[in-house]
């Protein structure tokens, strides 16, 4: 299980102002400001759990991760993972989590992907027994058996991260972190990391905190999403939850024979001119069948579609709502 | 331990992967390593001693200093290199790893191209004890080991206090160069050359002088003092402050995150 | 120019953001040229009879160096431009309507330069002040500071040209990195960076003075301290003119015959 309870994070940050006289200036004085990366975040994750943890650039979601995998000590508040605060016992702690981070490799470059394989688990200490049976498994979900003898560098991406993830498995943890795991791959690799990610939760019950910024990433894998943004937690809720607060919204494209759209009090013509239109209806005032009926009473419609919010365009709106 | 040596396979394999470049880069480090040494013969040509010493006594601290430097380059290079594990992020990798943190970095890069360097050491170090008049006894045996010995101690301790200041400025590094660069060109005299006052600080502050001054006057008979022999042993100690402050500089890190 | 003249100004200024570093470097360079100085002065007090120059122009001679450290330092090698060529991702920049060698060698310029225009007066000043004969003096004479200037312009830009010829090696081969270890040793031996060049033996020294690295710093040192002066001096510039002449030929030469083959290949 993992808990936090109001932890606080402020760093200072050394201003660098552009232009000439500013940069001489700064050959003798320093000027400094404060950015508060977390303020009172509190979150509980049960064992088990599969956590979308989304917010835009420089939100605190790694400051987050950091602390709770141990590399960053928090200025304040609590945080305890399996019953230990990771900044304090952290070589009891980091045996039982597992880190991906999509942008930086923990692969050795030139060596068969094996040797590196071979080498955590010595670092790990993981039996020879578990070690195969871990290996055999991961082989085969990930679909690793043609590529386990070559150097990393001469993998593509997709297979690199598919190797990534197994490395940071070997040791079988309870919990995984992912930062942003399907960062710049093509979309059969996206899925089957997806698939991988569903499967070792369901299986072998690891909690998984997942961070980024691909909200597809999130529909297809997390119930439950954390948002947040300025350094506090937003919102803590169902992706349904979040998705009904915003997916009110929908559009009708029209296709119809006539002048032009009727004009109507509960809905709003975005666009209209040379027999197509498009109206924001919002399902709350008026549903889509509705607002259909109501037109076709006016204008013959030779086509009509009708689009909500996708969940990229859910999150801007939630970023907008927040103002972050 | 036997980790230790399942990385050093891994670099080596991942070494022998540019066999090339690998090639060249020892013999680029040797070049460099030996043009001091011809700049020294040069000087000498002009005059035969300096400060009292000979020629091939001086030879005797430059291999000593060589040796030592090139040893700690090659198995330490994870401290020389440390600036880079943080930014690079794989310093974070090292603290998500169930062990401990000094040994992670150490094993973490070693630069076996310093061959090289390593090799011309032991030649100038033999040629300078055929044309030395030393009285060889057992002790005097021993004390060149220890001054190898010694000299990598100090030298790590150089390279771990070059890498502890790197959590508190990567632009600054630049001046530990005198430390680290700067012992291994200077410490090719017998550090006493640079005059008194530098001899002290070469005592007691950057402790060069242990492994490579006061054992070499007891090697070449210019000191009769047997503890002489035993000043590198201290120099190990000189880990020991360096030591705690790194531990200092990891805590301010993860305090900070950078 | 223009371009290039304001790429010298973002080097300049991203230099002064990291005043740590100027400081850094600064300090560095005063104890290292300060325990060069020692040294030689270990040796002068056994007989300073024996050696080629007096001890104050030696003491001049290594500020001088230490201050100009950025002008003539041998490693520095834009690694850039060795990925590029390695990477293959020369060939975009064959598309831009500029010439790569001309490009590369303003750039390497004006790198050096910045860095030296923000570390040179520091030293300079710190030199200035220090007792004779450990301090830096003035230069001989008006006449030999004019030549000074002349022969650093000019030394500056044969090490920049020679610097361009071990870019261009990595075009001919794939471990650049050593090429660079081996062209920093031998630039830093012969061309004085490691001891004075009247300090080499006198039955070497003609071949020394043979070659392109005696061209680089060597000569408006030498200048400045009085060593070289008069028609010798004036042979010294010539001298470097030609290598520059030489140096900057080949450097056109080999790239453009280099690039003709990555196009050839297609990178």
């Amino acid at each position: 299980m993992i808990e936090l309870k109001n932890v606080c994070k402020t760093f200072k940050v050394a201003k660098r102002n552009a232009g000439f006289g500013e940069a001489v200036k700064a050959l003798f004085k320093k000027e400094y400001s404060y950015v508060n990366a977390l303020q009172d975040v509190s979150f509980t994750v049960n064992d088990g759990e599969m956590v979308g943890y989304i917010g835009p650039n420089g939100a605190g979601k790694s400051s987050t991760v950091k602390i709770m995998s141990g590399i960053l000590t928090p200025d304040s508040g609590e945080c305890i993972i399996n019953g230990r605060t990771p900044w304090k016992d952290r070589i009891e702690h980091v045996r039982d989590i597992g880190v991906v981070f999509g942008q930086r490799s923990q692969l050795w470059w030139d060596v068969p992907v094996i040797d590196s394989f071979e080498l955590i688990r010595d670092i790990y200490k993981v039996s020879k027994e578990d070690y195969k049976k871990s290996l055999s498994g991961l082989t085969e979900l990930l679909n690793l058996s043609e590529i386990l003898k070559t150097p990393a560098r001469q993998l593509s991406l997709g297979q690199r991260m598919r190797c990534e993830i197994a490395a940071s498995l070997l040791h079988n943890p309870k919990i995984l972190f992912l930062d942003e795991p399907t960062i710049g791959l093509d979309a059969s690799s996206k899925i089957a990391v997806r698939e991988f990610i569903k499967s070792i939760n369901k299986e072998n019950k690891t909690t998984v905190i997942l961070t980024t910024h691909d909200m597809q990433d999130i529909e297809a894998l997390t119930d439950r999403i954390l948002l947040i943004g300025k350094g506090r937690i937003l919102l803590d809720g169902t992706l349904d939850e979040l998705k009904n607060r915003h997916s009110s919204l929908k559009t009708l494209t029209v296709d119809y024979l006539g002048d032009k759209l009727p004009e109507c009090e509960s809905y709003k013509i975005l666009k209209d001119g040379n027999g197509r239109g498009e109206v924001l209806i919002d399902t709350r005032i008026i549903t889509a069948s509705k607002a259909i009926s109501f037109i076709s009473e006016q204008v013959e419609i030779k086509d009509i579609s009708v689009t909500g919010e996708t969940i990229d365009e859910t999150v801007v709106s939630l970023y907008k709502e927040f103002a972050i | 331990m036997s980790l230790y040596f399942k990385y050093v396979g891994m670099l080596l394999k991942s070494q022998m992967q540019y066999k090339a470049s690998f090639f060249m880069t020892a013999v680029g480090q040797f070049l460099i390593s030996f043009t001091t040494f011809l700049s020294m013969v040069f000087m000498f040509s002009r005059f035969n001693a300096v400060r009292g010493f000979t020629f091939s006594e001086v030879l005797i601290c430059f291999s000593v200093v060589l040796m030592a430097f090139s040893l700690t380059e090659c198995f330490f290079r994870g401290f020389d290199v440390f600036p880079r594990l943080i930014k690079s992020g794989e310093l974070d990798r090292i603290l998500l790893r169930p062990r401990n943190e000094m040994f992670q970095v150490l094993a973490s890069d070693m630069d076996f191209s310093r061959i090289g360097r390593l090799l011309q050491a032991v030649v100038m170090l033999i040629y300078a004890f055929i044309t030395c008049d030393i009285n060889w006894t057992g002790l005097k045996i021993i004390t060149v080991s220890l001054m190898i010995l010694g000299g990598v101690g100090v030298f790590t301790g150089l390279f771990i206090l070059y890498a502890a200041f790197s959590f508190f400025t990567i632009e600054g590094l630049e001046f530990m160069n005198i430390f680290t660069d700067g012992s291994r060109e200077f410490g090719k005299y017998p550090v006493s050359v640079y005059g008194e006052g530098m001899l002290k600080f070469y005592t007691f502050v950057v402790p060069i002088a242990l492994f490579q001054y006061y054992p070499f006057l007891y090697l070449i008979g210019k000191s009769e003092n047997v503890w002489y022999a035993l000043l590198p042993l201290l120099g190990f100690a000189f880990i020991v402050p360096c030591y705690a402050f790194f531990r200092f500089g990891l805590r301010k890190y993860k305090s900070t995150g950078s | 120019m223009k371009k290039y003249l304001s790429f010298f100004k973002i080097r300049f200024i991203a230099g002064l953001q990291y005043r740590a570093a100027a400081w850094a470097g600064i300090s560095t360079q005063f104890a290292w040229g300060g325990m060069n100085i020692l040294m030689f002065r270990a040796f002068y007090e056994e007989g300073s009879n024996l050696f080629p120059m007096p001890f104050d122009s030696l003491s001049t001679y290594i500020w001088l160096q230490q201050a100009f450290l950025a002008l003539f330092m041998a490693w520095f090698f834009d690694t850039e431009i060795f990925d590029s060529i390695v990477s293959g991702s020369i060939a975009y920049e064959l598309c831009r309507p500029i010439d790569i060698y001309n490009m590369w060698f303003t750039k390497n310029t004006a790198v050096r330069l910045a860095k030296a225009a923000l570390r040179c007066l520091p030293i300079l000043v710190f030199a200035a002040v220090l007792p004779s004969p450990y301090g830096m003096s003035l230069p001989v004479s008006i006449g030999a500071f004019a030549l000074f200037l002349l022969s650093m312009f000019l030394g500056f830009m044969v090490i920049v040209a020679f610097s361009m010829l071990v870019h261009a090696t990595a075009f001919f081969t794939i471990s650049p990195k050593g090429i660079r270890v081996l062209a920093t040793s031998v630039i830093e031996f012969f061309s004085g960076g490691l001891i004075p060049i009247p300090f080499f033996p006198q039955s070497i020294q003609p071949f020394i003075y043979a070659l392109p690295f005696a061209s680089m710093q060597n000569t408006s040192f030498l200048i400045y301290t009085g060593y070289l002066s008069g028609v010798e001096a004036l042979k010294g510039i010539c001298l470097q003119a030609v290598w520059l002449f030489a140096l900057w030929c080949a450097g056109k030469l080999i790239f453009r015959y280099a690039l003709k083959r990555v196009v050839v290949q297609g990178g």
